[in-house]
């Protein structure tokens, strides 16, 4: 079997699905009430045993918000396919972690960084900003140097000092090459 | 002369004993082992030399903390090679590396845990200053949480300038009058 194939099988199960090719990686696009079958699917039937990775991606502005990106492949990298899912604010993903057993810290990741939540997930805590941190950093809405946070006697975060430092763009200075720190 | 240590026979001893109390402030035996000193000098002394570091390694600066205890540049030279990885057993903790705040609390639990008296080295940028992790998961400096006794610029910092913090802390170390701030705390509390 193939990328393409396996794209070609999802599209042929589920009426809602569509597909992209592009440069010989083949993506699927599902609607949220399809994503858990399309993903026992791949799993149990396309035979698709391994995920890379999940990620997530934020469109702020545009509707729905965020988007999932679920790589998937066989263990001897013969198809990979990607599974994308776009998801709006406030909506709950439904876990994968019980398919892959790799996707639990993914899910967490996507969670402490973006914020999106998985219901059925079963240990859905922060996995690299320390626990009660109130802010996800990776939003596009949060700000480069951080925002500072305070939980008395537990723990802070300090807003990092970015004024002159090596990495601040220049904005408004013209044309996207004098804006570039480098360009200083 | 006749000294304590001299006693040869019991019929001498009642004798002996009265001369070794006359003459008890010099003994050729033992003088040029006695150092006239004070109590702070002489722990001082003893601290300076047998400093144990808590490694603290989180990022590259470890490599070089690693490369300062072998053999080649040899920590122990200046009496600080027992890296203990227990903190109640620990000197100075030599925080090697960048901290991000989900570490940070480890870091303060561990110094917490040490036993004083205590010291810090801030080795490199990153533990210093943030270094160049101007962020939102990077605490910007150690000495937000800790107090530092000694910084050391560089990214990483070579061994030989690892040494030369130890070097600096060790003076440090020489000028503190322990038993003068134990009296004074006590005092207070």
């Amino acid at each position: 079997m193939t990328a393409q194939k396996a794209a070609e099988q999802v599209l042929k199960k589920f009426s809602s699905a569509t597909s992209l090719e592009f440069r010989g990686e083949h993506s699927v696009t599902v609607s949220l009430q399809d994503f858990r079958q399309v993903m026992e699917f791949c799993h149990a039937d396309l035979g698709l045993n391994f995920m890379i990775d999940a990620s997530s991606v934020d469109n702020m502005g545009e509707e729905p918000r965020f988007l999932m990106v679920y790589e998937l492949a066989t263990v001897d990298d013969s198809v990979h396919l990607r599974v994308k899912l776009a998801i709006a604010e406030d909506v709950e993903v439904p876990t994968v972690s019980d398919l892959w057993a790799t996707a639990d810290w993914h899910e967490r990741e996507v969670y402490d960084m973006m914020g999106i939540r998985f219901s059925g997930h079963p240990d859905l805590r922060r996995i690299l900003m320390w626990e009660g941190y109130p802010f996800h950093p990776l939003r596009k809405e949060f700000p480069l140097a951080g925002k500072s946070s305070e939980m008395p006697d537990v723990a802070f975060t300090g807003t990092a000092p970015l004024e002159g430092g090596p990495f601040v763009t220049s904005p408004g200075a013209g044309s996207r090459v004098k804006a570039e720190p480098r360009a200083r | 002369m006749v000294t304590a240590t001299d006693t040869t026979s019991p019929q001498d001893t009642a004798e002996s004993a009265k001369t070794a109390l006359t003459h008890a402030a010099y003994d050729s035996k033992i003088e040029g082992n006695i150092i006239f000193t004070q109590v702070d000098a002489a722990v001082n002394w003893m601290r300076k030399n047998s400093l144990w570091p808590m490694p603290m390694g989180l990022a590259c600066c470890a490599i070089e903390l690693m490369a300062t205890a072998s053999s080649r540049f040899d920590i122990s030279r200046f009496g600080a090679e027992v890296m203990r990885f227990s903190p109640r057993q620990s000197d100075v903790m030599i925080v090697a590396g960048t901290v991000t705040y989900k570490m940070a609390l480890a870091v303060k639990r561990v110094w917490d845990q040490m036993p004083e008296p205590k010291w810090c080295i801030a080795m490199g940028a990153c533990a210093s200053s943030g270094g160049m992790y101007r962020s939102y998961a990077v605490l910007q400096g150690i000495d937000q949480l800790i107090p530092v006794d000694v910084y050391i610029s560089g990214c990483p910092p070579r061994p030989e300038a690892l040494i030369e913090g130890l070097m600096k802390l060790q003076k440090k170390v020489e000028t503190e009058q322990p038993t003068k701030t134990q009296k004074v705390e006590t005092a207070d509390a």
